[in-house]
C-alpha cells in the first residue's frame, strides 16, 4: 500500500544533509590527522564531528516536533531511515565519550566512517525521508525504550570494532617491524595494550544495553502480543549477538583471548550486530517491520 | 577400581566447571540458533514441500529443524549451559563469598609486596594516636576501618563495594531465575485465539501447543469494535469494548472495557491482546423463480453452508470497487460458490447495483447487503511464569551493572610509632583507583 499521504518535512531534510557532510570532513581531516599527526588537525577533526553531532541532535528534534505538527506524533526511531540515523547519532556519542572522557582522539579515525557509512546509505538509498503515521503495532513508549537502548548498545560495539581493526593493524605492523615500534601513520594509534583496553571498555558499555535492549523488547512482545520470546528472527540474532559478546568476556578470563583473537570476536561480533540490524531485514522475515 | 571411579567423577566435575565449555557452549547456541532464522519453524508441510525436496525434509525433519527451539538437541544445549553455570559457581563461590565474609585484615609483608600500590611516610605520634587519628581519617575520606592489633602494632582495613564481586553470580543466578520462569510458563501456562462478533461472547480458548480447551471460568462479550484511520487511509487504531460476565454478572471496572493493540485487558492471570479484525457480510439469496429471501451472514474467507447443500465463501471484499471495475462504485464482495457436486463458480457482488447478479443466470440470485458486523480476534495468553522471568531479566542488569561498574576496594594501613604503611587494591579499573589512592597518601602526609 504507497498510497500513504507522504509529507516530505524538507527542514530537516537539509540539516541531515549538512550532517553528512560535516561527517565526511570530520573523517578526511582525521585522515590526515593520522598522516601528519598535528594536535590541532586532530582538534578540527573532532570539533568537525561534532558539529555534525550537534546538527543532527536539532534535525532529530525537529523531525520529532514535524512528526507533531502533522498530527502523527511519536518518536523519529519508527522506519529503517530513521533508525539509521539514529545509529549514526549513537556511534558519534560513543565516539565522543572515548574522545572527551578516555582522551582517545585518533580512534576517530576509525569509528567516525561508520557514522557517515550510515548517513549516506540513509540519504541516497532509503531517503524518502517522509515522516509516516505509525502503525497501532507501534504504538508504545516500549519502542521508546527498546530501540535506543539497542541502538547504543550497537554503536558501542561499533567503537569496538572500529578499535579492534587498528588493534589489528597496530599488532601487525608491530611484528613486522619486530620490537622497534612502527612508524609511519600507525604510529599515531594508541598503544596495543590501550587498543585491547579499550575494545574491552566499548563491549563493557555495548553489553548491558544490549542486554536492556533485548529486555525491553521483550516486555514489549509481551505486552502487545502475550509472549516475551517467540523466537521470531529478529529476536533470534539479537540473541546470537548476545551469545557472542558473552563468549568474548568470557574468554578473557582464560589464556590467550585477549589482544589479537579478542579483537578478531569483536569484529566478528559487530559483523553479527549489523547482520542482526540490517540482514535480518533485508533477507530474512520477520515481526519487525524496519526495512520492510 | 575406586581410584578410576573417582577419576572419573572428577573429570566430569573439572568438565563442568570448566570456562572453555561454557565459551564453546555460547558459541555453540550462537550458531545453532541460525538454522532456525534461515529456515522457517512451524510451518506447514506444505510451505516446507514448496522449497524443499522429500529427502531433504525428512533429513530436517528428523534433526528437528521445522522447530529446532523445541528440539531434544537444543534443549540438551540449554541443560549443559544451566548445569555448566551452576558447577562454575559452586566451585568458586565459596572463595569469593570468604573474600567477602572475611577479609584479609592484617596487611603482612606477603601482603604488601604482592600489592602494586603501597606509600609508607613517617607521621609524629605514638602509634595509638596514629591510629585513633587515621581511623577519623579513614572514615571521613575513605570508609570506616577494622581495627586489629598484631604485636604493638596497628593494623587498620577498610573497604568499600565488596558486594559487588557476586555480581557475576547474580547475573548467573539470574539466567536460571529466567529458564525456571520459562518453564513454569510452559508448564502451567497457555496461549491461544478467539474471535469474538459484536453482540456475541466466549467462555473458553483451545491452547495451540496442547489442543485442550482451557476454561476461562468467565465469559468475555463483545460490544463493539472499531477501526479508527489516518487521513491517508492508514490503520490508526483498533478498538474492541469488551466486558467480563462472572455468573452473568458484568464484572465492576471490566465493563465495556476499550482494549487496543500494545494496551491489553487482563482477568484472573488470563490476558487478551487485541490482535485481528474482520467483518461479518450479509448476503441475500433468491430463488430465480420467487419464494422467500434466504439471509446470510459470513465472514471473510469463513465458508458458510447454503440450504440444499453446498457452501458459499466470501474470498474477498473491497469498500470501492471503482479502480478493478471502472463504471461501478461502493462496496462489492467476490463469492466463491460450491456446489454439492464439488463445482464451483465465483461471482462479484456490488452492494449499489442489487440486479448485478441476474445476467449471471443460475438459479439463484445474490445481493451483497453490506457489511453488518465486526468481529474481533484476540490473542489470549495465561503464564504465570512471566513475573519469575522478570524478576530474573531484573537481576540480569543488577548483576551486570554491580560486574561491570562497581569495584571493590580495599585500603589497609600498618602503623607503627612515628610510621604508617597504607596499602590499597581495587577490582575494577585500578587505574582511576590509583589516582584516589595518591590523592589519600597526600592528604595524609599532612596530617
Ligand atoms: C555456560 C554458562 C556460564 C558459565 C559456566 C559462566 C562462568 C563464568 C565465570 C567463571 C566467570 C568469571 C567469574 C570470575 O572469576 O570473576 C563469569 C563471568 C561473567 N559471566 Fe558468566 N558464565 C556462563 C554464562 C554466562 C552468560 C550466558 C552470561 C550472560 C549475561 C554471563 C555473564 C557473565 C558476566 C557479565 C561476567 C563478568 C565478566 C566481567 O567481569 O568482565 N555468563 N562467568
Amino acid at each position: 500500500m504507497e498510497t500513504h499521504n507522504l509529507i516530505n518535512p524538507l527542514f530537516s531534510s537539509k540539516l541531515f544533509n549538512i550532517t553528512t557532510i560535516c561527517y565526511f570532513a570530520a573523517m578526511v581531516i582525521f585522515f590526515i590527522y593520522l598522516a601528519n599527526r598535528n594536535r590541532g588537525v586532530g582538534l578540527a577533526a573532532s570539533i568537525t564531528a561534532y558539529a555534525g553531532f550537534v546538527v543532527q541532535t536539532v534535525a532529530i528534534g525537529l523531525r520529532w516536533q514535524e512528526s507533531y505538527q502533522l498530527g502523527v506524533g511519536h518518536a523519529p526511531l519508527s522506519n529503517l531511515y530513521e533508525s539509521v540515523v539514529f545509529f549514526s547519532w549513537s556511534i558519534i556519542l560513543m565516539f565522543a565519550i572515548v574522545d572527551l572522557k578516555l582522551k582517545y582522539r585518533v580512534v576517530g579515525a576509525f569509528v567516525v566512517p561508520f557514522a557517515l557509512l550510515g548517513m549516506v546509505w540513509a540519504q541516497l538509498k532509503l531517503d524518502t525521508g517522509a515522516i509516516e503515521p505509525l502503525v497501532p503495532a507501534l504504538q508504545s513508549n516500549w519502542l521508546l525504550y527498546h530501540v535506543i537502548t539497542c541502538f547504543l548498545g550497537y554503536a558501542a560495539f561499533a567503537v569496538a570494532c572500529g578499535v579492534s581493526i587498528m588493534y589489528l593493524i597496530k599488532a601487525k605492523q608491530e611484528e613486522a617491524a619486530g620490537n622497534a615500534s612502527a612508524g609511519g601513520v600507525v604510529a599515531m594509534f594508541p598503544s596495543t595494550r590501550v587498543l585491547d583496553d579499550l575494545n574491552y571498555k566499548a563491549i563493557m558499555v555495548g553489553f548491558p544495553l544490549l542486554t536492556i535492549g533485548i529486555i525491553t523488547g521483550a516486555a514489549w512482545a509481551n505486552y502487545a502480543w502475550g509472549t516475551y520470546w517467540s523466537w521470531d528472527p529478529k529476536e533470534t540474532w539479537s540473541l546470537i549477538v548476545w551469545f557472542v559478546y558473552a563468549a568474548f568476556l568470557h574468554a578473557r578470563f582464560t589464556r590467550g583471548w585477549v589482544g589479537r583473537p579478542a579483537a578478531i570476536l569483536s569484529i566478528t561480533g559487530f559483523i553479527f550486530t549489523i547482520f542482526c540490524y540490517l540482514g535480518v531485514n533485508l533477507l530474512l522475515s520477520g515481526l519487525h517491520s524496519y526495512g520492510g | 577400581m575406586t581410584t578410576h571411579k573417582r577419576s572419573f567423577t572428577t573429570a566430569l566435575w573439572d568438565f563442568f566447571c570448566s570456562l572453555k565449555l561454557s565459551i564453546s557452549l555460547l558459541i555453540g547456541l550462537a550458531l545453532t540458533s541460525i538454522i532456525g532464522t534461515i529456515i522457517k519453524q512451524n510451518a506447514s508441510m506444505d510451505e516446507y514441500q514448496h522449497y524443499y525436496s522429500d529427502s531433504t525434509i525428512r533429513i530436517f525433519n528428523s534433526l528437528g529443524f521445522f522447530d529446532m527451539y523445541h528440539s531434544w538437541w537444543f534443549i540438551l544445549l540449554l541443560y549443559l549451559l544451566t548445569v555448566n553455570l551452576v558447577a562454575c559457581s559452586i566451585k568458586r563461590l565459596p572463595r569469593v563469598w570468604k573474600m567477602i565474609a572475611e577479609p584479609t585484615l592484617v596487611m603482612d609483608e606477603g601482603l604488601e609486596k604482592s600489592l602494586s600500590l603501597t606509600h609508607e611516610f613517617k607521621l609524629a605520634g605514638d602509634a595509638a594516636t596514629l591510629r585513633d587519628k587515621l581511623t577519623a581519617f579513614l572514615s571521613q575520606e575513605f570508609a570506616p576501618p577494622v581495627i586489629t592489633e598484631v604485636d604493638g602494632e596497628y593494623h587498620l582495613f577498610a573497604q568499600k563495594a565488596r558486594w559487588c564481586r557476586l555480581g557475576v553470580y547474580v547475573v548467573h543466578l539470574s539466567i536460571i531465575i529466567i529458564f525456571i520462569g520459562a518453564i513454569i510458563g510452559s508448564t502451567f501456562g497457555a496461549k491461544g485465539f478467539v474471535q469474538i462478533t459484536e453482540g456475541q461472547s466466549v467462555g473458553s480458548f483451545v491452547d495451540r501447543y496442547t489442543g485442550k480447551t482451557v476454561d476461562l471460568g468467565y465469559t468475555l462479550a463483545l460490544r463493539q469494535f472499531e477501526v479508527e484511520y489516518y487521513p491517508s487511509g492508514a490503520p490508526k487504531e483498533y478498538r474492541s469494548f469488551l466486558t467480563v460476565l462472572e455468573n452473568g454478572q458484568p464484572v465492576p471496572g471490566l465493563i465495556d472495557r476499550k482494549i487496543i493493540v500494545n494496551d491489553p485487558l487482563t482477568y484472573k492471570g488470563i490476558t487478551f491482546y487485541q490482535s485481528s479484525y474482520g467483518t461479518i457480510h450479509q448476503l441475500t439469496m433468491r430463488d430465480r423463480k420467487g419464494g422467500a429471501p434466504y439471509k446470510i451472514e459470513a465472514a471473510d474467507k469463513e465458508p458458510v453452508s447454503l440450504p440444499g447443500g453446498g457452501f458459499a465463501v466470501i474470498a474477498e471484499s473491497v469498500p470501492d470497487v471503482s479502480p478493478y471495475m471502472p463504471g461501478f462504485t461502493g462496496p462489492a464482495v467476490k463469492v466463491v460458490l460450491e456446489e454439492r457436486n464439488g463445482t464451483q463458480q465465483s461471482l462479484i457482488l456490488l452492494q449499489n447495483n442489487p440486479q448485478f447478479d441476474l445476467q449471471r443466470g443460475g438459479a439463484q440470485i445474490f445481493t451483497y447487503d453490506g457489511k453488518t458486523k465486526y468481529f474481533t480476534g484476540l490473542q489470549v495468553a495465561k503464564d504465570p511464569g512471566v513475573w519469575v522471568v522478570w524478576l530474573g531479566c531484573a537481576l540480569m542488569v543488577i548483576g551486570i551493572c554491580m560486574a561491570f561498574f562497581m569495584s571493590h576496594r580495599r585500603v589497609w594501613a600498618r602503623i607503627s610509632k612515628g610510621q604508617v604503611v597504607l596499602g590499597g587494591t581495587a577490582s575494577k579499573n585500578q587505574p582511576g583507583f590509583q589516582l584516589h589512592f595518591d590523592e589519600l597518601a597526600d592528604k595524609l602526609k599532612k596530617l
